[in-house]
């Protein structure tokens, strides 16, 4: 990047100077158990945060109060509307919230079959929250679903066909779509990749981060897989037992581990 | 009020005042908030939940001595089913019956409105199966009633969307959903889409009772009612390419009847007092003669 345009890309900064999402010392308990605890971090607009951590560190707690589908037990989330103020998420009423996640929001789950109606074809799949914001024209909705289908490489010929008649590749490739298709400006992913063979990975995260460099999202996706983070993220969360162990530019982390923790995760990896 | 007289060792109407001032409160609510499933403590009544106990216990409770109450069936007064539940109030009310719309005050129904426009004054009691229009996709009662209170109508275009995927056109025929007032999801129970239009802007009252999934909902006179569509695929109702074979109606819901195993066959009124109606007018049908044999 020239110098011209590093100083543009502050201006913009500047100008808009909150970050999309701001995390603020956010716990969760269950019962004794922690699940997550004393969180911090922001995301800014077009970034991708990958959070990271064994089994049972907090991952998918964390990414759950953040996407408001559970609540903290402490702390503030508060994210930047498209009128452009800061609200806390928790103080927004039901129908504001889901609002929300049915629009400028998407929520890619491993199990596809949490993330999408099994009983109706792909192409209302894609329609659906097209037909929630009011969009009242078959042709229409049949055309950008036909035209979502293939961004993420699954044929026009498949568009009445139920995901039921899938395979795991595609029923996640479908669910991507179908959160993408209100042009959301967050995009949650817990272990999108989690439940596929290698070589359907490979191809997913490929088309993950072709869709995101071209729609400038900002994703928070949880992983336990740092060569998923590595390809994907800008930005990383380290977790262990519901605490944040290292936070930093993702290259950085991975060449250069600072908490012990976190040398350790990627000494092991590396040597696999 | 006056007190009702007893009847047959049953009180008026056979529920008790108290039940019928609950069923009462019920009603209320639902004529204030037009379209709105308002849940009530629905009765056992001495016939099975499929003969339409939730319009009974609707009729039972706002019946008074000097109505006169016509019940119908797919439009036919002279099925079983209408001719059990007029049986039932003329035994435990002593209400007067009609077979005439244009006499009635109460007319119960299942799967059709009268093809005479109602008039003010007239309550239209429809007994219905499953009041939910969501349940098709989504089963979870917390999920719907959620859905209905924060007006998430989509998973309605969805199912139409599917309709139109699957058949090229909407398919659905009967318990086609309606927006009641810009505001409510509603289902008509299982009448054919062609009656829908009827029940826009009624002059009489509509009362919807579904006594095995206990909710009561409503239409109060002049209600907007609009069928749900797509700008592309806007609503439409039946048509049949012929009038009556009996009374020679057009533009009337049409029963197919097999006249003879050689492959006879016939369209008349669904609706029979309508056909009757237009016959003792002497308005004829095609078929008229012969049918009269
Ligand atoms: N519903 C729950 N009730 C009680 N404890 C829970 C619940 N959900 C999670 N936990 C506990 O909270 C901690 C964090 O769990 P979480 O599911 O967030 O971990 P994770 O990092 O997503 O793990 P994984 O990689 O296995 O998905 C664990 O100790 C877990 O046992
Ligand atoms: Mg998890």
């Amino acid at each position: 990047m020239n110098a011209a345009a590093a100083q543009i890309e502050n201006l913009d900064r500047s100008s808009e100077a909150l970050p999309l999402l701001s995390v603020r010392s956010v716990s969760k308990a269950y019962g004794a158990r922690i699940g997550c605890t004393e969180v911090n971090f922001d995301i800014w607009p077009g970034e991708v945060l990958a959070i990271v951590g064994e089994s049972g560190s907090g991952k998918t707690t964390l990414l759950n109060c953040i996407s408001t589908r559970l609540e903290p037990t402490s702390g503030t989330i508060a994210y930047r509307m498209r009128d452009g103020e800061m609200r806390d998420l928790y103080q927004l009423g039901e129908a504001e919230r889901r609002f929300l996640l049915r629009t400028d929001w998407g929520f890619v789950h491993q199990n596809p079959a949490d993330g999408l109606r099994m009983t109706v074809s792909a192409g209302a799949n894609v329609g659906e929250r097209l037909m929630a914001v009011g969009h009242r024209h078959y042709g229409e909705l049949r055309a950008t679903a036909t035209d979502w289908l293939g961004r993420v490489e699954i044929g026009a010929d498949r568009i009445d066909d139920q995901p039921r008649a899938f395979s795991g590749g595609m029923r996640q490739r479908l669910q991507i779509a179908r959160n993408l298709v209100t042009a959301p400006r967050l995009v949650f992913m817990d272990e999108p990749t989690g439940g596929l063979d290698v070589s359907v990975q490979a191809r997913l995260l490929d088309l993950v981060r072709g869709l995101v460099n071209e729609l400038g999202l900002s994703v928070i996706i949880v992983t336990h897989d740092l060569a998923v983070a590595r390809l994907l993220s800008h930005r990383m969360l380290v977790m262990k037992d519901g605490r944040v162990v290292e936070h930093g530019l993702t290259d950085r982390l991975l060449d250069d581990p600072q908490a012990p923790y976190t040398q350790l995760l990627v000494s092991s990896i590396l040597q696999v | 009020m006056t007190a009702h007289p007893q009847t047959s060792g049953y009180n008026f109407a056979y529920l008790d005042e108290q039940t019928k001032r609950m069923i009462r409160r019920a009603i209320l609510k639902a004529i204030a908030i037009p379209g709105y499933q308002v849940p009530f403590a629905s009765r056992e009544m001495p016939m099975p939940y499929g003969w339409g106990t939730g319009g009974v216990q609707v009729t039972a409770a706002i019946l008074g001595p000097r109505d006169v109450l016509k019940v119908i069936d797919q439009g036919a007064d002279d099925t079983t089913n209408a001719v059990s539940i007029r049986k039932f109030f003329e035994r435990v009310a002593g209400v007067e019956t009609t077979t005439r719309t244009a006499d009635a005050t109460i007319i119960q129904t299942r799967h059709r409105i009268p093809e005479a426009p109602l008039r003010e004054g007239q309550v239209l009691v429809y007994q219905v199966p499953i009041p939910e229009p969501l349940r098709f996709l989504e089963p979870r009662e917390t999920e719907t009633r959620k859905m209905h209170a924060l007006e998430e109508y989509g998973l309605m275009h969805v199912k139409l969307y599917e309709d139109i995927a699957r058949n090229g056109h909407i398919a659905t025929t009967y318990a086609y959903p309606v927006k009641i007032e810009g505001r409510y999801v509603m289902d008509p129970s299982p009448t054919p889409k062609f009656d829908n239009p009827k029940m826009h802007m009624s002059e009489a009252l509509q009362l919807f009772g579904a006594g095995r999934e206990k909710r009561i909902y409503a239409l109060p006179p002049y209600t907007d009612v609009v069928s749900l569509d797509f700008e592309d695929h806007p609503f439409e109702v039946q048509r049949f390419d012929r009038p009556c074979a009996l009374c020679g109606a057009e533009q009337v819901y049409l029963d197919e009847v097999v006249l003879d195993d050689r492959g006879g066959r016939m369209f008349v009124c669904s609706d029979t007092d309508h056909c009757e109606s237009r016959q003792a007018q002497g308005l004829r049908g095609e078929l008229s003669g012969e049918a009269a044999q």
